[in-house]
């Protein structure tokens, strides 16, 4: 090959480089593109997006505190229908667009500051779920043999049952209230992050860069921190979108079977279920609080769902 | 195929003995004794003492383990703590119920899931195509107690006086009472004896006692109260079976053996239904032996706001009362129906592809 072609050669490929870190493209940033580019993805960010605004601005939006029984204070009754001064109601009566509760208590605040309740619960067990799921699936995987055996076989147990049932044994063990029923949820979820955790790990521990760790002297920990686990996170991170939506609904069963959270705190599970016995003559106090859990977990569902799609190049056909 | 289920059946037996096992450990393994719940937080030690003498509770846990697994392998499941009545007495009560109601459930949701996801497929990426998935997505993500109040309002208060107007729940209206088939028939059954009460189970199952021995009236009303029940606990496995249905459809219909049987000049409807949907079937069946589980968690709630006395209720009262006998008779049927249930999954796939009987 003559010197001039050499040069060539390489100048092209030069130029080539140059192209390439013109505009380097992350993985993160595919991801964001594509999940973009996902209607129904966007749709549950915009809605959850929605729902932690509301908890966060909750005094502000809200215009009673959540606890406060109107009784003597205003010209309401119990289980007042919903007022909306623009709808039509008479103006001389108090606004209460989703009318009273049982107390004579604001539905719509409870509503609002039921949010926080909802997306903290949310959040803290699938945390719980994710960090002791995923490293029990981690040790499981990378040290693999009897202790490998005995954690899965322990996780099998678990989701062999019926995973609400569980949860209320747990909580009947616990004792009911809010944090004990969280606690439960959290436990029921743990194997599904130790199974895909582990599987994860299994794969990625054969990979050559992870040899290539050994070779250079890493312990288990940093092979573990370092270069297990941020690889292993991509479908960790669906999981757990999705993970708190049943976390929510979850909550919402305990706290209608009465397991879950106590009166007075806004909930809206136990909201619904302290008015199910009066769902014929004020069905609005059944149906809001549920409408606020559907819009939520569906939220969640279809965020998780838009993130799968685009952290998952193999499913954009 | 003979073999092979055989061999699929050996294979469950182990899992029922071990499902047994755990359920006793688990019973144990927790903090809180029976007596204290039954007796309250100040029974004395000596009530406590005679009060786990009388149910068994003061032998060592291994040797309840065996006691237990021999009672039940005899179907003695022992006797509820709470209501001094055999496990099994209450499950020939409870029971039936909820079967009805899972297995309408799971009726409505295959029958609706199904054709939604071939729908949903069939109109890949148009109006009826998102509308469907929409559908799918509002359904999984609905409390099934709030649908089931809603459906109750909606059908006994909004649609009172009209021909569509459901009651919101018990089994039966007030003072109905079907007569058991055996007693329609006139069969001489001596009280207690097994067959007997394998009898009383049978015609414990409402729908089906009333329908072969034609009490059509009793049979409306048992049906009519279903409804509501079955239809709020089958929307979240509807919707689940929509869209793995759809989803493994599309799948199929993008493989080379579509096009070859178009090639061949099959009607489109033949490919749909002889190609890829059989091709599509097993991901859709294991789908729906899934939903079990997700079906009894749902029949404690559906049952709650129904005011269903159910294995559901019961299981629920029993867990919360620490029944030992009866959270552990209860598990075991149940477990037993979940593994029988995945037997039949499994026997269908060998149905469904013939190189799984091979195996």
């Amino acid at each position: 090959m003559s010197k001039k072609k050499t040069i060539e050669i390489l100048e092209a490929s030069a130029r080539e480089a140059t192209l390439l870190t013109e505009s380097p493209i992350s993985q993160w940033a595919l991801t964001l593109k594509r999940f973009r580019g996902r209607r129904s993805g966007m749709i549950g960010l915009g809605i959850v997006m929605f729902l932690v605004l509301t908890a966060i601005f909750a005094p502000l939006i809200s215009p009673y505190p959540p606890n406060e029984v109107l009784i003597g204070k205003e010209d309401v009754s119990p289980r007042e229908k919903p007022c909306v001064h623009v709808l039509g109601c008479d103006a001389e009566n108090p606004q209460h667009i989703l009318g009273t509760d049982a107390n004579v208590r604001d539905e719509f605040s409870r509503i609002v500051f039921g949010s926080r309740v909802s997306l903290t619960l949310g959040f803290f067990t699938v945390t719980i779920a994710l960090l002791t799921g995923s490293f029990l699936g981690a040790v499981a995987g990378y040290i693999g043999g009897w202790l490998d055996n005995i954690i899965m076989r322990i996780m099998d147990v678990v989701l062999g049952f019926p995973s609400l049932l569980l949860a209320i044994a747990i909580v009947s063990v616990l004792g009911p209230g809010l944090r004990n029923a969280l606690i439960a949820i959290a436990i029921v979820a743990i194997p599904s992050y130790a199974r895909i955790m582990r599987a994860q790990v299994l794969s990625i521990k054969e990979t050559d860069y992870v040899a290539a760790s050994i070779a250079l002297g890493a312990t288990p920990r940093q092979i573990l921190l370092r270069r297990v686990v941020p690889n292993a996170l991509t479908p960790l991170v669906v999981l757990a979108t999705l993970g708190v939506a049943t976390a929510i609904l979850e909550a919402a069963g305990l706290s209608f079977l009465g397991l879950g959270a106590q009166p007075p705190l806004a909930e809206w599970g136990s909201m619904l279920a302290n008015e199910r016995n009066n769902v014929f003559t004020s069905p609005h106090l059944v149906f809001f609080p549920g409408l606020a859990i559907m819009i939520t977990v569906l939220g969640f569902n279809l965020m998780g769902d838009g993130l799968r799609d685009a952290l998952d190049p193999s499913l954009n056909k | 195929m003979l073999s092979f289920i055989a061999r699929r059946t050996l294979l469950a037996i182990p899992v029922l003995f071990g499902i047994m096992v755990v359920v006793f450990l688990l019973l144990r393994a927790i903090p809180g004794d029976p007596c204290t719940a039954m007796l309250g937080e100040r029974a004395t030690e000596a009530a406590c003492d005679r009060f786990n003498a009388a149910n068994g509770l003061d032998e060592s846990v291994f040797v309840q383990l065996v006691i237990y697994i021999k009672n039940v392998l005899t179907f003695n499941l022992g006797e509820s703590i709470r209501f001094s009545r055999p496990v099994t007495q209450l499950l020939i009560e409870r029971l039936p119920l909820t079967t009805e109601l899972a297995l309408s459930a799971l009726m409505i949701a295959v029958g609706g899931g199904v054709p939604l996801g071939i729908l949903a497929a069939r109109r890949h990426n148009t109006i009826v195509d998102t509308g469907t998935m929409a559908f799918a997505n509002i359904g999984v993500s609905m409390p099934v107690f709030w649908l089931g109040l809603m459906l109750a309002y909606f059908f006994a208060v909004v649609l009172k006086g009209t021909p569509f107007a459901l009651p919101p729940g018990g089994r039966l209206s007030a003072g109905v009472f079907p007569v058991p088939y055996y007693e329609v028939w006139g069969w001489n059954l001596t009280k207690g004896s097994f067959w007997a009460r394998s009898n009383e189970y049978i015609s414990n199952h409402y729908i089906f006692n009333t329908f072969i021995t034609a009490q059509w009236s009793i049979f409306g009303d048992a049906v009519r109260h279903m409804i509501l029940p079955a239809v709020a606990l089958a929307t979240i496995p509807l919707a689940i079976i929509a869209r793995i249905t759809r989803s493994s459809l599309l799948e199929a219909m993008s493989k080379d053996y579509i096009r070859t049987a178009r090639a061949k000049g099959a009607k489109e409807s033949r490919v749909v239904t002889r190609h890829a949907l059989r091709n599509s079937l097993l991901s859709v069946v294991t789908i729906i032996g899934l939903q079990l589980g997700l079906l009894l968690g749902g029949a404690v709630l559906t049952e709650t706001v129904f005011r269903l006395a159910g294995v559901g209720t019961a299981l629920f009262d029993a867990i919360t009362g620490r029944d030992y006998p009866v959270v552990q008779g209860f598990t075991v049927v149940i477990a037993a129906g979940y593994v029988v249930v995945n037997l039949f999954v499994d026997l269908s796939y060998g149905y469904l592809d013939p190189r799984i009987r091979q195996k």
